[in-house]
């Protein structure tokens, strides 16, 4: 099966663009829906056995919900100085986590990274995943979770309303803003996804489920016009949301009078955290699943590698951080402040920020060196320490903040119960029997979108419908790509579609013009007068491709010397409509 | 089985992106107003040769932006000011720079809304049951396939002479759909 060839080099370069291809293997458009679709047809027994095994957990989770409610927030650790402690140090862990989706799929996609397509489906259903997870948190952490609706605007028989000056309040409002934003980003996403599940669908069941989801999606450019816009829109707003929301989780802390957690640099620290440890997790869930589920030429090691590059920033920004806060509580000349910080460090819980240190700071530097980030293992085993190192920064900020308080008399040591760590192991069930369930029913690569940054994606190229790495001449790569001779006037043509098409573009040489019509539309009138435009079917290319470019799209100006038989006269005002 | 159903219109099939993209180009200059193209993903410029007009979704999302930002914080003011005013941490009342996360977060949750439910409303989804499902050919559009639907509700549309322009842009294959 092709499925299993692993390329770890990447041969085949996008021909438009003169890269290496985001897409290996010389794929065509159906061996990307049958490489996703594949795994949802036919489960892996690994799937099997990590289903039961989250499974298993989730089940941890619900007896620690359980018995909590029956016997209240007592069952935890938690003492007097150290009130916030492990609910609150898992749901910024969690909500941390689900950063990496949406600034995948909102912020990449602004920059026009195309090889997030490869990676922003899974990466989306993550967040919404943590996001459910860190949503637990604070959830059962009030204790009377009946009483949960408090801390929402509704009108109620006390002529009660929250108070809007309180971060925590503030928090409410942006979690469960952007779980709302997120899911409807990645359901807006899935739909042509779901359409073409639809339509390969062999069973009933599938048919009618993967049908009502679809919406009747049929691909219509017209309504892909609005799609586009609005998947722009969505990305355009959630691109602030993701940075605002990890910034309100940071102001829970920063709001207060507390020293180790009264500073103006956590917004920034929070967010390249947040980022730092959702790629992590993106790395934790991909790696094995690319194998699991054969997506190597989708997933290559060009995206790991990718993805391990942003974790080096913004670890070493992570980092930075560390170290500006041990300057400001010198520099700040305050003895609260600097007792905080050496007590942070070198106090009772020493071990806790020399793990938060090594894991988050030191780890990523082995990114530096292009051999260890091109192995899949060695990233998998940084982006597990990376994990370890984020649930403990928010441990440290939260537990060693706390527990030396003002008041020394009332200096406590926080230990965690058991049901801390059932309720911590329980919510990573959660989160892994939701992700298995996404791996098994529904796409797990954006395949529309991978579709759409391949080479013969292009209008503009001109090639037969296989795959540039594998084509008829048996050329390969920016070279060797040939135009076929199925173009559309049936005219055979033999164009070199090289990276020197892109200087085509740039100088407009005439010969390949036509290939690139924007280029035509740029410089028609060089295009009209050259030599190379002697056939009249040329032309009236050349001049059909110059109308979009006339603001009314209604005239064109010069299709007179084509075959007028089933050329119709076109109506101005129809064609607006 | 009573009598034969009308047909829905014509559906050419093509193989590449740049083939659509010439065909749509001139079954655009035919002048045809009822018809569409459908593509397993967006081909970029395709409205273009289409003839399309842009897309009015941005001004939806404006006016639902600024509506969620405006009525988020008439929330928070009305509240703090007039249904349930209470000193806390010695602020005015009308706090307003405390009040910007949530009308921040208001004014994107909204907007999101205008985007996917007024995308979803202009496109006339859900619309679960359409006449091009009835053609098997037409679900390879969501997998490597190109198509072009021509509806015989438009004034141009002559069966003949419509399948013979399509035949003309090089389509693999042309066939009539029914109601």
């Amino acid at each position: 099966m092709s499925h299993y060839i692993q390329p770890q080099h990447e041969h085949d370069q996008d021909p438009l663009e003169g890269r290496t291809a985001l897409v290996q293997g010389g794929m065509s458009y159906h061996d990307i829906t049958e490489t996703v679709a594949h795994r949802i047809d036919n489960p892996h027994k690994a799937w099997w056995i990590a289903f039961m095994i989250s499974l298993s957990f989730l089940g941890l989770f619900g007896l620690s919900v359980g018995y909590l409610l029956w016997e209240g927030i007592g069952i935890w650790g938690h003492n007097n100085p150290v009130m916030w402690a492990w609910p609150i140090v898992n749901f910024v862990f969690w909500v941390g986590i689900g950063h990496a989706g949406t600034l995948i799929s909102a912020i990449l996609f602004l920059f026009r990274q195309k090889w997030r397509t490869s990676i922003n489906r899974a990466a989306e259903a993550m967040t919404i995943f943590a996001v459910i997870c860190a949503l637990m948190f604070p959830t059962i952490h009030v204790g009377r979770v009946w009483l949960l609706y408090w801390a929402l605007p509704i009108p109620n028989q006390m002529e009660m309303w929250p108070n809007f000056r309180s971060p925590l309040l503030w928090d409410v409002f942006a979690v469960s803003t952007y779980f709302t934003v997120s899911l409807l980003f990645w359901y807006v996403g899935l739909i042509p996804d779901l359409a073409t599940m639809r339509d390969r669908a062999k069973t009933r069941i599938r048919q009618v489920v993967y049908g009502i989801f679809a919406l009747g999606w049929r691909g219509s450019h017209r309504h892909w016009v609005n799609y586009e816009a609005a998947y722009l829109l969505l990305a355009a707003m959630a691109a602030p949301l993701v940075l605002s929301v990890h910034s309100i989780v940071s102001f829970d802390f920063a709001v207060s009078q507390l020293p180790g957690w009264h500073t103006t640099i956590f917004p920034p620290y929070f967010v390249a955290g947040a980022i730092f440890s959702g790629f992590a997790m993106v790395l934790t869930l991909l790696i094995p699943c690319r194998v699991w589920f054969g997506l190597e030429q989708m997933i290559t090691i060009k995206h790991l590698e990718n993805m391990a590059k942003i974790i080096l920033l913004t670890g070493t920004m992570v980092g930075y951080a560390y170290a500006l806060e041990f300057f400001i509580a010198w520099y700040s000349g305050n003895p609260l402040e600097t007792f905080v910080f050496i007590n942070r460090a070198f106090g009772d819980y020493w071990w806790a920020y020399w793990i938060m240190v090594s894991c988050n700071v030191i780890t990523p530097q082995f990114i530096w060196s292009k051999r260890l980030r091109r192995n899949p293992m060695v990233l998998f085993v940084l982006s597990i320490f990376v994990n370890i190192g984020m649930w403990f920064e928010r441990f440290v900020i939260t537990v060693t903040s706390l527990h030396h308080d003002f008041l020394p008399s009332s200096w406590d040591y926080f230990v965690p119960t058991m049901w801390d760590w059932t309720t911590l192991l329980g919510s990573f069930g959660l989160f892994f029997t939701l992700f298995c369930l996404f791996a098994r029913y529904l796409p797990m690569i954006a395949m529309s979108e991978v579709k759409g940054v391949m080479p013969q994606a292009n209008p503009h190229y001109e090639g037969a419908a296989s795959p540039p790495g594998r084509s008829p001449t048996g050329a390969r790569g920016r070279s060797g790509v040939m135009a076929s001779s199925h173009d559309s006037e049936g005219v055979p043509a033999e164009q070199s579609l090289s990276g020197s098409a892109k200087v085509v573009v740039g100088g407009g040489l005439p010969s390949t013009s036509r290939v690139r019509e924007e280029d035509a539309r740029a410089t028609v009138d060089l295009a009209g007068e050259e030599e190379h435009a002697e056939k009249a079917e040329e032309a009236a290319k050349a001049a059909a491709a110059d109308k979009p470019a006339a603001e009314p799209p209604s005239v064109p100006s010069g299709g007179a010397p084509v075959d007028t038989d089933f050329l119709f006269s076109p109506p101005s005002s129809k064609d607006k409509d | 089985m009573a009598k034969r159903p009308k047909p829905y219109g014509l559906l050419a099939e093509y193989e590449t992106a740049a083939q659509l993209y010439h065909a749509c180009e001139k079954v655009r200059d035919a002048g045809y107003a009822a018809w569409d193209a459908h593509t397993p993903f967006p081909v970029h410029g395709l409205e273009k040769a289409m003839g399309l007009r842009g897309s009015i979704i941005p001004y939806i999302v404006a006016v639902m932006g600024f509506s969620g930002a405006g009525l988020g914080f008439l929330l928070q003011w009305w509240t703090s000011t007039i249904a349930y005013p209470l000193i806390i941490s010695a602020k005015p009342y009308n706090s307003y720079p405390a009040f910007v996360p949530v009308t921040f977060e208001l004014g994107i949750l909204l907007g999101a809304f205008g985007a996917v439910f007024g995308m979803l409303g202009i496109n006339r989804l859900p619309q679960l049951y359409h006449s091009l499902f009835n053609s098997h050919r037409f679900a390879r559009f969501s997998d490597d396939r190109f198509f072009i639907s021509i509806e015989a509700r438009d004034p141009k549309y002559d069966a003949a002479r419509t399948r013979k322009l399509l035949e003309s842009t090089g389509a693999a294959a042309v066939e009539e759909v029914e109601d």
